[in-house]
């Protein structure tokens, strides 16, 4: 590991200024991703700003019936929270479907947005890897890529969103709340906070220097059946291979995102509106333009047949 | 998780044999006393991390280690450079000798494999070598390197040479093949696997004056001692090594690597302790691993279901200089009655290291192919399965006529379904169902050799009453320790908790390898001779003139709670016995050689055993007969109709290995053969990214085993079976039993439960949509 410095932050502002200040520094909150890449060094930030002591650990309710969820709420209160159960199943599911109980005890709300790709080219530093080195190649393409992502890949880079939390956030149409080094303040729709690799796999977010997540919002709830279904190779403790997150109303309507096949959590609004053709015609919607490879390509499949279950299982489709 | 009770009582009235009893190093375990090598406390140690090859093929042209050396707090760093010549070279574990690889890194710039040994970093820290080391540069000549197994099947070749002894044979198969009236022909394989034991591969050093001490985990000390000795040119006498607790081996532990004796050298050039902990990536490839293999199995049978033609040809992979091969068609060739046999194993090199042992090395790749087709073949007769064993069980070797020394397998599966409840099993595939998941019952053999190897033990009787077991054996996990106990206390009758056992050092008298499932047959034999020894000399002293049974008939006497006791009820405690035999404690040192073992090992066996080179008799050649253990394995899937996930919730396997020493251990290793069997079948593969012959899952994040969620019930039956045979005690070693019949089962079961032959492991939801 690279040595580095370290403080702790007084308040939001004072951390996204620090960090702005600092080229090489990172907020560390939870830790679970960075402090593995750190030991591997894939990271090697020079200064760490420990965001934990901001108070941003609450969940409260807004004006407008939602939920407002502090940066810091760790994943494990997330998922057990009475409001979040009762109004935002999806999210509880989707949460407690992630990791293991002492990651989740430690990993919190912004952190899961924010984890890094498990692509193993990205964690084999013998390898070619655009994220790690941008402009040196990606070495998953034509490589071993049965979890890779099959739709938003470019050239550059096949990594998927490894997170089954925000696959539910982007369901929920939750707005990320930051705080900038200039100690003004940014809503962003979760649609907008993550970025499709393009030429540029190593900007991930469309976070600015220094800027800092204090909070992620969830509007009012809209009912419905809310399901999560995760598809993996065991029965807990690894990554989606797909995901399936749906919002299913009485009338049929409803919202679908997916995880798992693509580098962001993925949702397209015109495959909703397809939603009553059945579960092929919003795959097909879903994951136009995908450009799957030999060992993965098994993903459009399985999409279609998940979707099937879910829509099953909320009564919706037979 | 059910457990049924064991149906093997002990070998006399209230004798310890057989009695379920807690793992008597369980509370050191669970409470973290229990000293792993690398725990043990040292003052002034320095730390090492290993520096391994980006490429497969090639060499190294340049390194740049001016940056390295800057990191505060580096001490020395190794390399071929200051490395040539300084490790010398042993033979192949697997051609007699004692490495696990003849691949020597660090002599020469040569690079054989991704992931082998270049540099050692020696610094003051953990934290500073590991920095350093990735502050190493290289510059290599690359060449491109072969991965493994090209992406077309192999082709088999015409079996029509003359019989040779590593590829049994009997009539004419090729024949019988084309005659037979019902046929199955297919091609079957399995992948790369690694061990993955929780506990790393550490080394740490200790020289004092020409004396050098070794903390390393081991399932072979005397191996470890002896081969150390011979790469630094010193004499084994002045190598110690010490390995009192084991995390996890299953055979990446069992033979020296590469990284031993450049710590050791590393702690003479510092003139202080230093100590390795390899990463768990690095564990990829600085031990062996299991080598994928392909089989082609071609079964020819009446249409009564008889067997009339067997062939089966495996292909594996190896390194580039060794030529290392599981070669189970020992196994498979002897397991049906058929008139007709034909076997052949072909070795494919690679720019790979040499792949080992990994828990039942031959049996598990093996008869995952062969019980994969017999499955297919009662498919295509319209047979239950099991049938279709009862109708080919045989008693004897099929190509040698020479008897199995006893042979349960139709009462272990007559058992096992019965435990299952197989009668209820509708056979038409996709039949069974509950709700959205597709249910499939799939059943196997199972079998492994009873070998059985030269080992000596020394049992003490302190004045005190107390009992000290001494052997260089070794407990892996495996409940060695809780069984040799029960063997000492069993024979001289006296309470559990007065016997201690001391394992896993090189001063204690040799014991063989922990592998092959041997060490329990082998050690519990020698500690049963050297206790029968000292019931020799305190009876002796009971009847003397002086003694309370003078005149009785020393047959008459027996032991039990801690006395020597006459049929007139007299008795006497066998301290008052030792006692009289002269002040101080009594000892017995037993050298024990198999029954089976053959003039050759009984010549040498433990002059061999002494020098640490592997010796061991084998169950599949026993002189006059053959002898195995068996098993019978049933497993119930659930393959979900939509998205095709896959579960094994349900495991029943039956047992016959001779007599159970120790229930509960014995239980737990059955049980873990099971769980791995299921991760094996639906789990477990060690990827590779051919381009480059390099591994890319290999961490415990990525690298798949089942997790709590995927075991659900997991029964064990032991099949109560005599047979002194295969050795005084009759034990079979069951240690590699429970894994071997499990990948068929399961393959078998989705078959049954989808209609897919899945005959390429794993089995993943992807081959199903």
């Amino acid at each position: 590991m690279k040595a580095f410095t370290y403080e702790r932050a007084v308040s939001p502002a004072a951390a996204a200024q620090a960090a702005a200040h600092l080229p090489g520094s990172k907020f560390i909150a939870g830790g679970t991703n960075l402090l593995d890449l750190m030991k591997l060094q894939i990271e090697t930030p020079t200064h760490l700003i420990d965001v934990n002591g901001l108070a941003l650990d609450r969940i409260e309710a807004t004006p407008e019936g939602g939920l407002r969820i502090g940066a810091l709420v760790r994943n494990t209160d997330l998922a057990a929270d009475a409001r979040v159960r009762r109004d935002y199943g999806l999210l509880s599911r989707a949460l407690l479907s992630g990791a293991s109980g002492q990651l989740r005890n430690k990993a919190t709300t912004a952190g899961n947005l924010l984890q890094r790709a498990r692509c193993p080219y990205f964690y084999d530093t013998d390898q070619l890897c655009n994220k790690r080195h941008p402009g040196s190649g990606c070495a998953a393409l034509g490589g071993f890529s049965r979890q890779h992502a099959v739709v938003g890949v470019s050239d550059s880079c096949i990594a998927s969103h490894p997170s089954d939390m925000a696959v539910a956030m982007r369901a929920l149409d939750a707005i990320v709340e930051t705080v900038l080094p200039d100690g003004s303040t940014r809503s962003i729709p979760i649609a907008e906070l993550h970025r499709l690799p393009g030429d540029t796999p190593h900007i991930e977010t469309t976070l600015g220097a220094g800027e800092l997540i204090v909070a992620v919002t969830l509007p009012k709830p809209i009912g419905g059946k809310h399901i999560y279904r995760k598809v993996r190779d065991r029965a807990s403790y690894a990554f989606a291979l797909v995901s399936v997150a749906v919002i299913v109303q009485a009338d049929g309507s409803g919202r679908v995102a997916v995880g798992g096949v693509a580098p962001k959590p993925w949702r397209v609004e015109a495959a909703e509106a397809r939603l009553p053709e059945g579960a092929k015609a919003v795959t097909d919607e879903l994951l136009a333009g995908a450009a799957p490879t030999r060992e993965n390509a098994y993903k459009l499949t399985l999409v279609e047949r998940t979707l099937r279950a879910v829509l099953a299982e909320a009564g919706s489709q037979p | 998780m059910t457990i049924s009770e064991s149906q093997v009582g002990p070998i006399s009235e209230g004798g310890m044999f057989g009695k379920p009893v807690p793992r008597i190093d369980g509370r050191l375990k669970v409470t973290g006393a229990a000293c792993y090598p690398s725990d043990t406390p040292m003052e002034d140690t320095a730390h090492a991390y290993l520096v391994t090859s980006a490429i497969a093929r090639g060499k190294i042209k340049a390194f740049h280690l001016e940056d390295a050396k800057a990191v505060d707090g580096v001490l020395d760093i190794l390399t071929w450079e200051n490395m040539k010549g300084k490790v010398r070279s042993v033979r192949f574990f697997a051609g007699g000798g004692y490495a696990s690889s003849t691949i020597m890194p660090m002599s020469s710039s040569k690079i054989w494999h991704a992931g082998q040994i270049i540099a050692v970093v020696i610094a003051e820290s953990f934290e500073a070598a590991r920095e350093a080391a990735y502050k190493v540069g290289v510059d290599y000549a690359v060449n491109k390197p072969k991965a493994g197994f090209d992406e077309s099947r192999p082709q088999p070749r015409p079996m029509t040479n003359p019989l040779t002894r590593s590829d049994p044979a009997t009539g004419d198969a090729e024949k019988a093949f084309a005659a037979a009236p019902v046929k199955i022909e297919a091609y079957y394989s399995t992948p790369t696997q690694h061990h993955n034991a929780i506990e790393l591969f550490s080394t740490t050093c200790v020289w004092s004056g020409d004396q050098l001490t070794i903390y390393e985990p081991s399932q072979y000390v005397h191996g470890l001692k002896n081969g150390v000795a011979r790469q630094l040119g010193i004499k084994p006498d002045k190598v110690r090594i010490i390995s009192p607790f084991v995390g996890g081996g299953f055979g990446g532990k069992a033979a020296l690597t590469a990284r031993t004796a450049f710590i050791a050298l590393a702690a003479q050039r510092l003139n202080r302790p230093v100590k390795l902990v390899a990463t768990r990536k690095q564990a990829y490839t600085v031990s062996n691993f299991r080598a994928e293999t392909q089989h082609l199995i071609k079964l020819g049978a009446e249409s009564n279901g008889q067997l009339t033609s067997l062939s089966h040809e495996g292909w594996e992979v190896s390194s580039r200089p060794d030529e290392y091969k599981v070669a189970g068609t020992e196994t498979t060739a002897v397991l049906y009655a058929c008139p007709n046999i034909a076997t052949r194993v072909n070795v494919i090199h690679a720019d790979r290291s040499t792949p080992g042992f990994m828990r039942s090395p031959a049996e598990v790749p093996y008869i995952f192919a062969i019980e994969s087709a017999m499955d297919e073949l009662a498919v295509a007769l319209h047979m239950d399965p099991v049938e279709l064993r009862r109708i080919n069980d045989t008693q004897i070797n099929p190509i040698t006529d020479a008897p199995y020394s006893s042979r349960a397998l139709m009462t272990c599966y007559d058992t096992a379904a019965k435990a299952f409840g197989w009668a209820s099993r509708n056979p038409v595939p996709g039949s069974m169902t509950d709700g959205d998941w597709l249910i499939g019952w799939g059943c196997a053999t199972s079998c492994y050799p009873t070998n059985v190897a030269p080992a000596e033990a020394k049992v003490t009787l302190a004045p005190n009453g107390s009992v000290r077991v001494q052997s260089a054996g070794h407990d892996i996990g495996t409940g060695a320790y809780t069984a040799l106990a029960i063997t000492a206390a069993e024979f001289l009758g006296v309470p559990l908790e007065r016997v201690s056992v001391e394992l896993g050092d090189s001063t204690l008298p040799p014991a063989p390898v922990a592998g092959g499932s041997n060490a329990t047959a082998s050690i519990c034999n020698a500690v049963a001779d050297a206790c029968k020894e000292l019931r020799h000399r305190l009876v002796t002293a009971a009847v003397a003139s002086n003694g309370p049974m003078h005149g009785l008939d020393r047959d008459m006497i027996t032991f039990s709670d801690g006395q020597l006791r006459a049929p007139d009820g007299q008795s006497e405690t066998l301290m008052a016995a030792s006692a009289r035999l002269g002040f101080g404690p009594i000892e017995a040192h037993a050298k024990y050689m198999p029954e089976i073992a053959s003039k050759t090992i009984k010549l040498v066996g433990n002059a061999m055993l002494g020098k640490g080179l592997p010796i061991m008799a084998s169950g599949t050649s026993a002189g006059d007969h053959i002898q195995y253990a068996f098993g019978a394995e049933f497993v119930e899937v659930r393959v979900h109709r939509r998205t095709r996930e896959i579960r094994a919730p349900r495991i029943v396997g039956a047992f016959a290995a001779g007599r159970i020493i120790s229930p509960t251990t014995a239980r737990s290793q059955l049980m873990g053969g099971l769980i791995w069997g299921i991760s094996a079948a639906l789990h477990e593969a060690t990827e590779m990214d051919h381009r480059f012959a390099r591994y890319v899952n290999d961490d415990l994040a990525e690298y798949m085993v089942p997790v709590n969620a995927d075991i659900q019930d997991v029964e064990v039956i032991f099949v109560p079976e005599d047979d002194t045979k295969v050795n005084a005690l009759g034990i079979k070693g069951l240690g590699e039993l429970g894994n071997v019949g499990t990948n068929a089962a399961v393959a078998n079961a989705v078959y049954h439960a989808t209609g897919q032959r899945i005959r390429d492991l794993p089995i993943r939801l992807e081959n199903l949509l």
